[in-house]
């Protein structure tokens, strides 16, 4: 369970994100959206413990991520944005550091660190040197880093970017899987992923919560997509531009 | 400490994963062999000519630890001044750009057990680089007779140097992103260390005083000539805490910035 609560960040004095709050239930998977620059990686480091917010807090099942931070952050399995990869070090030598960093006991590194390869498809890959493998894989090797000892509450920034049709299949159903008894929260720019794994939505746009719904509630007949475009342009022309002007930039994003 | 200790094992490791580390020793012993060959030799050639001279008080003042030790372990830390900023400068602008940064410091561990773990990590390298230069002493032992004592108290002193410099390497270098600039700033820090009590040389005010304590060969010269005081054990010791301590406060900032 994730709470956010009332989340501001400032930098120098742009704010990047402001009063975000949204919940994220056990057993279920929270997608994220918004277009680029939005805030969706700030809100997911201050989450994380990455960083600190400037105001508001975090509640990683029910642990408060700034003062009981070492407690809140074991529960946690973080997916940056960029794999965190060490270039030089062979895939198991780099799961076993992350495991026993994580805190997984000295008995049972090798079990987690076999059913990480397992499930992120990494077996055959375990020898290789991780500044060597293709995007997809990095991107593997990063969720089971996320995931080795065995977190739960899972945050993934953009976990199937870079990755090819099947590989985007097979992680979604993984990420499915996991969900069944953890909380998960993901970042995307990529709508039908949300409406197929996801049981509850996120937008946010210009640092703002614009939209906070289960998927099941949304209304039914209108798309993913209209209802991203209606809540993200609703919220700019409130900012005073046309709603047109600002259509015509989201569209040109995802062109 | 455990957790220190996985992130020193990792590091040390991946300094002999990449050439940097063998570039560095080769470099440090290469240029210690030749620093020990050319002071042995004139050594040689002043034995030969005082010989010549038949004045035995004037040979018995030739002594191979002010002669060829002595000067090896200056040299030797001149080359330090180089060495370390290029040993130092990954430890954490690497993690920064990389972004391995985000994982450690969201990882459960303290920010304290990163930076002991880079401290540990590099100061066992120093060691075991400075251990592999303790062929030219033995060497000396071999063929000749110098006083054991005096040596072992200038490769201390070597080491505690070495050591001062690692962690002022680790401070600059987590204050970017960039290695070259971590780099440089280190060898700017260190090479200032080593001048700073140039002005003081003639004078003698309390600001003066100050910077002769902080220059660093007026502590390691102690040392080289065989005095372990406990003076220059605190210094070279509070050097390193006052270095490592702000490691640490830089590390932490990013969670308040």
């Amino acid at each position: 369970m994730i709470e956010v609560k009332n989340l501001t960040k400032v930098y120098g004095d742009f704010v990047a994100v402001k009063d975000v709050s949204f919940k994220a239930e056990s057993g279920s998977i929270l997608g994220f959206l918004g277009p680029n620059g939005a805030g969706k990686t700030t809100t997911m480091r201050i989450i994380t413990g990455f960083m600190p917010a400037t105001a508001g807090t975090v509640l990683i099942d029910g642990l408060d991520i700034f003062s009981q931070s070492l407690e809140a952050r074991r529960k946690i399995g973080y997916l940056p944005e960029n794999p965190p990869l060490y270039p030089d070090m062979r895939v198991e030598a780099y799961l076993r550091f992350v495991a026993k960093l994580r805190g997984v006991p000295k008995a049972k590194v090798e079990t987690a660190l076999e059913h990480a390869l397992e499930i992120c498809g990494l077996t055959d890959m375990s020898h290789r040197i991780c500044g060597q493998l293709s995007k997809g894989y990095r991107q593997r090797v990063g969720l089971a880093q996320a995931l080795i000892h065995d977190p739960p509450v899972l945050v993934l920034d953009e976990p199937t970017i870079g990755l090819d049709p099947r590989q985007i299949h097979e992680i979604r159903t993984l990420i499915r899987n996991l969900s069944s008894d953890r909380t998960v929260v993901l970042s995307t720019h990529i709508l039908p992923e949300v409406s197929q794994i996801c049981d509850k939505v996120v937008i946010i746009a210009d640092g703002h919560v614009v939209l906070q719904e289960y998927l099941k509630q949304l209304p039914v007949g209108t798309s993913l997509e209209e209802i991203f475009l209606k809540a993200i342009t609703k919220e700019r022309h409130e900012d005073g531009s046309t709603a047109e002007e600002k259509l015509e930039e989201v569209g040109a994003g995802h062109a | 400490m455990k957790n220190s200790l996985t992130i020193a094992g990792k590091e040390l490791a991946g300094y002999f994963v990449q050439p940097v580390a063998y570039v560095v020793m080769t470099v440090f012993l290469l240029l210690g062999g030749f620093f020990f060959f050319a002071l042995l030799r004139y050594f040689e050639v002043m034995l030969t000519a005082y010989s010549a001279m038949q004045n035995p008080a004037v040979l018995q003042r030739l002594n191979l630890n002010e002669r060829v030790i002595e000067p090896m372990l200056h040299n030797l830390a001149v080359v330090l001044v180089i060495l370390v900023p290029a040993i130092t400068m990954r430890s954490f602008a690497e993690e920064k750009r990389t972004g391995t940064y985000e994982f450690l410091l969201t990882a459960p561990i303290r920010t304290g057990e990163i930076v002991a773990g880079k401290f540990i990590a590099a100061a066992a390298f120093m060691l075991i680089m400075i251990g592999l230069a303790g062929i030219f002493p033995l060497i000396l032992m071999m063929f000749g007779n110098p006083e054991i004592g005096v040596m072992f108290s200038g490769y201390l002193g070597l080491v505690f140097l070495a050591i001062s410099f690692v962690s002022i390497g680790l401070f600059t270098s987590s204050l970017t992103q960039n290695q070259i600039i971590a780099a440089i700033s280190c060898f700017g820090a260190l090479l200032m260390l080593f001048v700073i009590s140039w002005p003081a040389q003639a004078g003698g005010t309390q600001f003066l005083g100050l910077l002769r304590y902080l220059s660093l060969p007026e502590h390691f010269s102690q040392m080289v000539t065989g005095i372990i005081d406990t003076r220059d054990i605190v210094y070279f010791v509070s050097l390193i805490f006052v270095a490592l301590f702000l490691t640490q406060r830089s590390v932490e900032s990013a969670r308040w910035r």
